[in-house]
């Protein structure tokens, strides 16, 4: 497949609007501004988009929940990329950022939103500056703000910087955070499409979501959906990251499989090594074995073969690594992370972490595996969002898949893998 | 008594970790940075003004280093909502400093595709030279050095982010010392930036 979304991101000066403008740059936006918003909704559905966030839900359903009848409606733009492994979004900023613009003005125009609130992560300053830049280029050429392309309809867009906090990518602790509070989930129901940013309805998504609008009402439904697999259309960028030759994002059909992501795209697994295993999408999805890999990189394919697609942060680890290390070091980023709203997970994300610190170290007891367990299985599905689920993951697919790595530790009183890229000393635990 | 039935309740849990910032010097901001502020308030309607919290925060923090109890009740002044509000938004978000930081913040990312890039080493070896732990400052108030949680440019682990918004990517043990050494002489701007910038 060309890459459609990527097409230019190596090109010099693929940010510019000049540039933009003479590869078909907002030609998108100009025919979906001469249609119905209830059409572009309708194509958005007919192409069978879905959001490239992490969740998969179809973005055309998601927007016509938005209700209609309350004003304003909003559209927040979820650029605060922060799942371990996930750095696709990143570069469609950096070096494609009208697209993202187009992408949103559309949006708006569809749900009938007057603001596009772009939240950015924190530690992405650098991107937004060039946000920042063309942004006041659009505005200065009449691509956003009043009178878009002329059409008489008047839309802004907001970029707004987030300051270091993972849970911020939840929909609901998006919204809180775009408020001046805690980035800590809500309640749902409401779904932020009837009660969202400032209690108004709003459509939360993701930057690769909205950057496959423009194609989507450039080209039709049809050809879009026609991409991947049922169900699985578009183009859809994969992060690789980890023991592989070239880490990288790269931009495929849904029809590829991971093995030739891995083995073909990112070149395979460093040269003497072996693969170990795969986490396919982002940390919080289960891991994938080495004979699992020859399956379509889809929503679907991936959750067929028992895990997730997730934010497609495909992390690629060879034979030296230790699997409790793995669930040990995801495990701080999300005891270091979890929000602090709902028990389970507050607690039992430091209580997960100390139980695998206590192994990794070699001072393990076998009972602690049935602890591991048991403290997993009380958080997921016990939170308000999906952040306890994910937590609940690194210590359960490594016991899943590498238990006997866990009683080796145990039994030898030691971690038991050799790696020679590890801290030579103690890691100190905080 | 634990909330777990197999889980032992010892010392060390539970301790709340609140800690009440630094009253500091008056605080206000410079005309500049308050019409800035003003500005920014303006993009979220009329009666949210709190939305610009986060943005109040960092102009804070690039007018003096760090948050102060007085420079917060200035921030909740300005946007019209309680002290409390602001402290609570400032002790949630990491990229806030609740007490006075070196000149460069070098936040090396630790988990696991940097980890797995050899980020440890990357840790020890700063930690080594520098003569600190993770979180101080070295005696000559030059580099603070911390750990950070996914920064999202995991084809370029490891990576070391720098004052919240530099970024110097493939940091290995052995290049520590230039990336120390460049960021004394010649500051930040020597750094890599980010990983697409095909114009430079």
């Amino acid at each position: 497949m060309e890459p459609i979304l990527t097409r230019y991101v190596r090109e010099p000066n693929s940010f510019t609007l000049d540039f933009y403008l003479k590869h078909e740059g907002y030609q998108g936006l100009q025919k979906a501004l001469s249609m119905q918003p209830n059409d572009v909704i309708e194509t958005v559905k007919a192409s069978g988009l879905r959001g490239r966030g992490g969740a998969g839900f179809p973005t055309g359903l998601k927007w016509q929940f938005v209700d209609k009848k309350s004003e304003p409606r909003y559209i927040a733009c979820n650029a605060d990329e922060s799942e371990p492994g996930t750095f696709k979004d990143h570069v469609l900023m950096e070096r494609n950022p009208h697209l993202l613009f187009e992408g949103c003005l559309i949006g708006c125009w569809a749900i009938g939103a007057k603001v596009a609130y772009i939240y950015i992560r924190g530690e992405f300053y650098h991107v937004q500056r060039v946000l920042e830049a063309e942004l006041a280029k659009a505005y200065a050429q009449g691509y956003a703000g009043n009178n878009v392309m002329g059409s008489g309809w008047s839309c802004d867009i907001v970029l707004h910087r987030g300051a270091g906090a993972y849970e911020a990518g939840e929909e609901t602790a998006l919204i809180e955070s775009l408020e001046g509070k805690r980035a800590q989930p809500r309640i749902k129901p409401p779904f932020p499409a009837v009660a969202g940013l400032y209690n108004k309805p709003t459509a939360v998504n993701n930057v690769e979501t909205l950057c496959n609008l423009p194609s989507i009402i450039t080209n039709g439904a049809e050809w879009f959906a026609s991409l991947g697999p049922e169900k699985n259309g578009g183009p859809k960028l994969y992060c690789v990251s980890g023991h592989v030759k070239r880490p990288g994002v790269y931009e495929a059909s849904m029809n590829t499989t991971l093995k030739e992501i891995i083995f073909g795209m990112a070149g395979g697994i460093r040269d003497g090594h072996q693969l170990k295993a795969v986490i396919p999408g982002g940390s919080s999805v289960p891991i994938l074995m080495p004979d699992q890999l020859d399956i379509p990189a889809s929503f679907d394919g991936v959750q067929k073969a028992g895990s997730l697609l997730g934010s497609a942060g495909i992390i690629v680890m060879d034979e030296t690594t230790c699997m409790v290390w793995v669930a040990q070091n995801l495990m701080h980023f999300y005891k270091h992370e979890s929000c602090g709203k709902c028990t389970p997970c507050r607690e039992g994300g430091e209580w997960l972490y100390k139980i695998l610190s206590k192994i990794e170290r070699g001072e393990g007891e076998m009972r602690d595996l049935d602890l591991l367990t048991s403290v997993a299985n009380n958080i997921a599905g016990k939170t308000l969002c999906a952040f306890g689920d994910a937590e609940a993951t690194p210590p359960l697919t490594t016991l899943k898949q590498f238990r006997s790595e866990y009683e080796d530790h145990i039994r030898e009183g030691r971690c038991t893998v050799p790696s020679d890229w590890r801290a030579r000393g103690a890691v100190a635990v905080h | 008594m634990s909330f777990h039935p197999l889980m032992p309740y010892g010392e060390g849990w539970h301790k709340s970790e609140r800690k009440l910032v630094d009253e500091g010097q008056p605080f206000v901001f410079t005309p500049e940075r308050a019409a800035n502020l003003e500005d920014i308030c303006s993009r979220y309607p009329p009666e949210q003004r709190k939305s610009a919290v986060l943005a109040a925060l960092y102009l804070v923090q690039e007018q003096q280093g760090y948050l102060t109890a007085s420079a917060m009740r200035h921030v909740a002044e300005f946007l019209r909502i309680t002290p409390a509000d602001v402290e609570d938004v400032a002790t949630y978000y990491v990229m806030f400093y609740k007490a006075p930081v070196g000149k460069y913040v070098l936040q090396v990312c630790r988990t696991l595709s940097c980890a797995l890039a050899g980020a440890e080493r990357v840790v020890e070896t700063l930690s080594e030279k520098l003569g600190i732990a993770v979180g101080e400052t070295d005696a000559s108030g030059m580099f603070t050095l911390l750990e950070f949680e996914c920064l999202g440019a995991c084809d370029r682990a490891p990576v070391v982010m720098v004052n919240n918004e530099h970024w110097a990517e493939r940091v290995t043990p052995e290049n520590c010392s230039t990336l120390l050494e460049d960021l004394r002489q010649r500051g930040p701007a020597v750094l890599s930036g980010c990983h697409l910038q095909v114009e430079r």
